[in-house]
């Protein structure tokens, strides 16, 4: 148990009040003293601390806010307690603690504003990045020695190899789900053999690569922001500017090239896993061979749908890969900033893969590739 | 009595602070004042795989003293502090402080040991989402959730006081700060608590030469104002001239000596030699008697 600071109050002969506290004055045991002193409404002339057991700057400063406020003389100091009250006193001050609050009707167009002009520096920046980067590809393209080939085999690895196993399970299990609730759709009309084209347009024009790129947004375009909103805040991107690197071409391009370049083979590899997905719940259920289901894909899915797929995978993969280092790059100030910019990557990667995909599904259509 | 720096309530009423030269109130509680070291380390074994940082190492300090600790750069001095706060499992050796092992997780009526010490990292730490007075505010909230919001307000703004930032840095985030303001601003969130035993890793580090006399100033002030305990990590050698009663030295493993600079320099042990004599060495000692030697006009060293 504490033993927490107490107060009395006794009348002098003199017609004066005296308050006397006893007991430890620390930061441990004022917390209630100071409670019971800030609705103090009597009249007191003289604090008494000779009583107080031990005294640290919290117990020292509760004594003469008190007597501040009660205009009443601190009597009974110690040497080490008047110089506990002396340094308190010097360096007591009333400044807020957090910035002002603004009041909303104020905050509303000020916020407002505030957000047009983020918007406003948004697209100056990223139009900004856009150029650095087709610069920077430009300047590569003239002199290909400069291209950073292990950073790229890297990132290869971190976007394309790493995540083989996970693209490849996910593809696999919506292979199933496709194949499965098709053909119990499709049994409706004994239709069921459509199964098979079913599944094998879906996966090679819409879902592998659809999903596939929502992986890699979720798993590449965040580490990106992350990796180089980190750099930016231990100055290490400063730091290559300043050795004569190009962050550009440092940082940012391998990622976009891994990202642009292995999309196409993640995407086809996913939709062949969906389709031997498919095939295989097929076997158990439905009773179309594995191999029949196969040879049957071959005739039913026109060969553009694959090409479909490989152009969409190619700019999904841009697109991804931009939202990454973008927002990597845009990371100022405090850590909490990394967080937001790496959610933001894998927020604008997705949505901007999904709006372009609905573009995608017109656009191919209306040029006959339906 | 008028005080320039006084808040405005203060224009009102100034109270008058009426010494007893009869009575000595403690400053520190008597539970405190039994324990001559408030830091025992014996036989501390750290080692990271293969590597071994400190093998054997014992070191004491004594309460109310300034501790520089000074070792080469890669001999564990971090380590030792991070090992001592409980953040580093020691992989063998005995840790105490306030004569309670480190490991032992005590009952829920002791104190926290947590709220009696105040650690002072090398980078600051101060939490950037926050603004400084906020800082300094997050271990009172944590241990004493009894202390009113503002209370604990008037707390933290003399705390930023204490360290000597101005008054409209407590709603300033870290961002907004210089190095050195930072670290006096973390300096203000360790002593949150009024602790007995405050850590504080490289403090001048990074400061000019004008911002880290004044924290060395600062911290010996604080020290004798509060009564603390301080364990110092330095390569700075005007702050060990300057504030420390006693350095520690770790070399080879584990600390090779303590005392004050006189006895350290007493010793043949190369790297203290070293250490002590080389030019910047020399020059600050060199400084320091000239200074003696013209404070005590012609009565210096021969």
């Amino acid at each position: 148990m504490r033993d927490w600071a107490e107060f009395s109050v006794q009348e002098q002969e003199d017609g004066s009040t005296r308050m006397v506290l006893s007991g430890p004055l620390l930061v441990s045991t004022a917390g209630t003293l100071d409670k019971a002193l800030r609705g103090w409404e009597g009249r007191i002339d003289e604090v008494d601390i000779s009583e107080c057991s031990s005294m640290d700057t919290v117990g020292a400063w509760t004594v003469w806010r008190f007597a501040t406020e009660a205009q009443a003389d601190i009597t009974g100091a110690s040497g080490e307690a008047e110089h506990l009250i002396d340094a308190v006193r010097s360096s007591a001050s009333m400044a807020d603690i957090s910035p002002p609050a603004i009041p909303i009707l104020q905050f509303l167009p000020q916020a407002v504003g505030q957000t047009m002009y983020i918007w406003r520096d948004g697209m100056f920046h990223s139009v900004g990045f856009l150029g650095s980067i087709i610069a920077a590809t430009g300047r590569l393209l003239i002199r290909p020695s400069r291209w950073r080939t292990s950073s790229l085999m890297r990132q290869f690895e971190l976007v394309g190899v790493d995540s083989l196993g996970i693209i490849g399970l996910m593809s696999f299990l919506i292979g199933i789900v496709i194949a499965q609730q098709g053909a119990v759709q499709l049994r409706q009309f004994g239709a069921e053999i459509y199964t098979i084209n079913l599944t094998g347009r879906l996966a090679l024009r819409e879902l592998g690569v659809l999903m596939t790129a929502i992986m890699v947004a979720g798993r590449s375009g965040s580490a990106f922001a992350a990796q180089i909103g980190t750099m930016k805040l231990t100055e290490e991107v400063d730091a290559m500017r300043t050795i004569g690197v190009s962050p550009v071409e440092a940082l940012i391009l391998p990622r976009i090239m891994a990202t642009i370049l292995l999309m196409p083979l993640l995407g086809f590899y996913s939709a062949v896993m969906a389709i031997i997905g498919g095939a295989f719940i097929a076997d158990l259920t439905l009773g179309i061979p594995f191999l029949t289901f196969l040879s049957r894909i071959q005739e039913v899915v026109p060969l553009h749908d694959l090409w479909v797929g490989l152009v969409k995978a190619l700019v999904f993969g841009l697109i991804v890969g931009l939202a990454g280092t973008y927002q990597g790059m845009q990371v100022q100030g405090n850590s909490e900033e990394v967080g937001l910019r790496t959610t933001k990557a894998v927020v604008q990667g997705i949505f901007m893969v999904i709006v372009l995909d609905a573009f995608f599904a017109v656009f191919f259509t209306e040029i006959g590739w339906g | 009595m008028s005080d320039p720096d006084a808040p405005p309530e203060a224009t009102h009423y100034e109270p008058k602070v009426i010494r007893r030269e009869d009575r000595r109130a403690r400053v520190k509680s008597e539970e405190h004042d039994q324990i001559e070291y408030p830091i025992v380390v014996e036989g501390l074994v750290n080692q990271f795989g293969d590597f071994v940082v400190h093998e054997d190492l014992s070191l004491k300090v004594r309460r109310g003293e300034i501790l520089g600790v000074v070792g080469g750069s890669g001999t564990g001095k971090s380590v030792l502090m991070r090992s001592i706060i409980g953040l580093q499992r020691p992989t063998a050796g005995q840790i105490e402080v306030f004569g309670r092992s480190i490991d032992d997780p005590g009952d829920d009526s002791e104190v926290d040991i947590r709220s009696r010490w105040g650690v002072l990292f090398q980078g600051g730490a101060l939490f950037s989402t926050l603004t400084v007075g906020e800082n300094v505010e997050v271990p009172l909230r944590e241990f004493y959730p009894e202390i009113d919001e503002e209370f604990r307000h008037e707390i933290a703004r003399f705390k930023v006081g204490l360290t000597g930032l101005p008054e409209e840095t407590v709603a300033k985030y870290p961002s907004e700060l210089s190095g050195g303001m930072r670290k006096r601003a973390a300096l203000a969130r360790s002593l949150a608590l009024d602790p007995e035993l405050l850590f504080l890793d490289e403090p001048t580090a990074g400061l000019d030469p004008i911002g880290a006399a004044a924290q060395d100033r600062l911290t010996r002030e604080l020290t004798d104002i509060l009564g603390l305990t301080v364990f110092l990590i330095t390569h700075d050698l005007d702050t060990l001239y300057e504030i420390c009663d006693r350095v520690a030295v770790i070399a080879d493993k584990h600390v090779i000596a303590v005392g004050t600079i006189e006895e350290l320099l007493a010793t043949d042990h190369p790297w203290i030699q070293e250490y002590f004599n080389g030019p910047r060495g020399r020059a600050v000692r060199d400084n320091r008697d000239r200074t003696k030697a013209v404070d005590k006009s012609q009565d210096g060293k021969a």
